[in-house]
């Protein structure tokens, strides 16, 4: 194969992803209803980190919530991967997610009474793997994150940053096509949430991943391949670098 | 996902031994209860229960239960006797009486007059002595309960003498017997001596005792002897069921204990109920992230399921061993004796403990439900 067809098929590979068209999303406080988000058309290449920053307020957390099918948008469509998820039944929707896509939380949510590895294999069980089974993977990829060492401790046994490493786990160890973390490194401190990143950056985009992180954080903003800026619900701002104004 | 679900409730000491302890203090309240609750009232059958070589009693048309009775004229035994399908038919006599312990108390008693000859009517089995010590003039057999009311625990009563009604009476034996409703000390006596002891009018047949001849069955000839001579004649199980009938419509006891019942259901719930939904709260945030990984509603119910279950089958089983171990803790103590746990009642407080679990189950399981999956960004 030429380099020009490889990379023509990588692109059209690419161009599936994630696309959202049209889409936008209503809140209703008490009588007052208020749109968040304005026509959203995004694309999102496979294979790419892409960040979504903007102020508190600004949609950031509605928009991921829907680009990874978790909140309906009132309008427009969405597609993973080629599927229009929200045309899903949804039980069909649960399970797109359990094999497609991998979440990082702020909070981290780990299950306080079960230990690191177990907790970094839930995705798996929840498949109907073999718990052993599912573990020993898990900590595969807990050894790959350095933190094979913490694989029988539970959460409260481990700092912030072990933590969210065990997350990361959680939402890689079942292969997902896309991974969204909501603020990953929010309740970390600076040197902790950049070797987060670092490992994030590593071990998630491998596999054409696409890996989407909502961020305040301008500490880490070199690592990302793609830069949207949101305001007011919408897109203002798409390139590899913050714009100057930032 | 049902491991996480258990490991979720029992990594939560506090929340997970509350569950135990609401579900177990139901099932030990609903279960100790219930069970005193039948014993209890199926001592209005004692007086049946303690002549099981009757099959038939016959009594004067009014009469209700061993306890609540009409004499009837002495000729009744002969009339009986006449009767076909009569194997054997003797007199029997209860009566209250009083007996003046030695510390000069006054004590209501039941005196019993047994057949004379055949000594018919004494309970089936003697704790101390022989039944035919009633052969002495002046003899009389207590109870086990009632030694125990007249006498120190351990005390070897024979020997000792009464004032039965002003007369003198010796106690010759003990015998092994259910205690009666009210657990009176009941004085067992041939009949010709009870006539003595007790005395009243001409008529004081209190019952004819009658043994079916082989291959009668109680009930017809109960039929048969109500026909031939008027009177009401009753099976041993119909006339156990009259007593035990007529506690339950004469006393309080089946409100009493059924509040109590109620309360350890309600109890139940409440603590259950709490404890359940502060477990949901607490763990809300985990179940949003399964939801938001995929795990799907049905996963979901199964794991509160599972928690709710793993509650209910160890609370359940305190609950029923905390019951056991009351009923033979107390053993020794002549007010329970012969109590048993009948089969129905674990039954029933089963059946309350899945009530409490499936209702307060389920509240929890609609919070997690509900809870969408978008909420664990916020
Ligand atoms: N469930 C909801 N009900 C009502 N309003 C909501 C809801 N979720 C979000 N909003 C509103 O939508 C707007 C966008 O919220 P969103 O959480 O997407 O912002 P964000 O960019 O993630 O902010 P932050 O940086 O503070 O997390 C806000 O005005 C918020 O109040
Ligand atoms: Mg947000």
């Amino acid at each position: 194969m030429s380099s020009a067809a490889e990379a023509e098929a990588k692109a059209v590979a690419a161009v599936a992803a994630i696309s959202t068209r049209g889409v936008a999303r209503d809140f209703t406080a008490g009588q007052q209803t208020i749109r968040v988000l304005h026509g959203i058309d995004l694309d999102v290449r496979a294979g790419e980190l892409t960040y979504l920053v903007g102020e508190s307020g600004s949609g950031k957390t509605t928009l991921i919530s829907i680009m990874c099918g978790i909140l309906w948008p009132t309008e427009g469509e969405v597609r993973l991967f080629g599927t229009d998820i929200y045309h899903l039944s949804d039980s069909d929707l649960v399970d797109f997610r359990l094999r497609n896509v991998g979440f990082i939380f702020q909070q981290y949510n780990l299950i306080p009474a079960i230990d690191a590895a177990s907790n970094a294999a839930v995705p798996l069980i929840a498949q109907g793997m073999d718990r052993m089974e599912a573990r020993d993977r898990a900590i595969e990829l807990l050894a790959a994150l350095n933190i094979a060492d913490q694989a029988d401790k539970l959460p409260n046994q481990l700092s912030g940053g072990q933590q969210q490493r065990v997350a990361i786990a959680r939402a890689l160890v079942h292969q997902p096509r896309l991974i969204v973390c909501d603020e990953p490194t929010a309740a970390l401190d600076a040197r902790s949430g950049r070797r987060v990143m670092d490992l994030l950056r590593e071990v998630a985009l491998a596999d054409d991943r696409s890996v989407i992180i909502v961020t305040h954080d301008n500490r880490i903003f070199d690592l990302a391949d793609r830069i949207l800026v949101l305001e007011d619900g919408r897109i203002t701002h798409d390139g590899r670098d913050m714009p100057k104004d930032h | 996902m049902v491991w996480i679900a258990i490991r979720m409730l029992t990594g939560d000491a506090t929340k997970f031994y509350g569950l135990l302890f609401g579900i177990a203090f139901s099932t030990l309240l609903i279960t100790q209860q219930l069970t005193i609750f039948v014993n209890l009232i199926e001592r209005g059958a004692s007086g049946v229960y303690n002549v099981p070589s009757a099959d038939v009693w016959v009594m004067d048309p009014v009469s209700r239960t061993t306890d609540v009775h009409l004499p009837m004229p002495s000729t009744a035994l002969d009339r009986v006797r006449s009767v076909a399908g009569v194997e054997w038919a003797v007199p029997h006599l209860r009566a209250a009486a009083s007996v003046r312990t030695k510390e000069g108390d006054l004590e209501g008693v039941s005196v019993i007059g047994v057949d004379d000859a055949t000594l018919i009517g004494l309970p089936r089995r003697m704790a101390l002595g022989a039944a035919d010590v009633l052969e002495r003039p002046d003899a009389v057999v207590i109870d086990d309960v009632g030694t125990v009311r007249f006498f120190p625990v351990g005390y070897n009563p024979v020997g000792e003498r009464l004032e039965l009604n002003d007369q003198r009476a010796v106690i010759m034996g003990v015998a092994d017997a259910i205690p009666s409703f009210t657990s009176q000390v009941t004085l067992y006596t041939r009949y010709s001596r009870a006539l003595n002891f007790v005395p009243g009018t001409r008529n004081r047949l209190s019952f004819v005792l009658v043994g079916a001849a082989p291959g009668v069955e109680a009930k017809a000839l109960a039929t048969r002897i109500t026909k031939d001579t008027g009177l009401r004649a009753r099976t041993r199980d119909e006339f156990a069921r009259d007593g035990v009938d007529f506690i339950i419509e004469n006393t309080g006891i089946p409100l009493n204990f059924g509040i109590t019942v109620l309360l350890g259901f309600v109890v139940g719930v409440a603590i259950v109920g709490l404890t359940f939904s502060l477990f949901i709260r607490d763990n809300i945030k985990q179940f949003g992230a399964l939801k938001a990984i995929g795990v799907n509603n049905a996963k979901i119910r199964r794991m509160v399921a599972a928690q709710a279950g793993m509650v209910g089958l160890i609370g359940y089983g305190l609950g029923v061993l905390g019951t056991v171990g009351f009923i033979w803790g107390f053993s020794g103590n002549p007010t329970f004796k012969g109590f048993y746990i009948p089969w129905q009642v674990p039954l029933i407080s089963l059946v309350a403990v899945t009530l409490i679990l499936a209702l307060t189950g389920w509240i929890a399981l609609r919070r997690v439900l509900k809870t969408e999956p978008a909420a664990v960004f916020r």
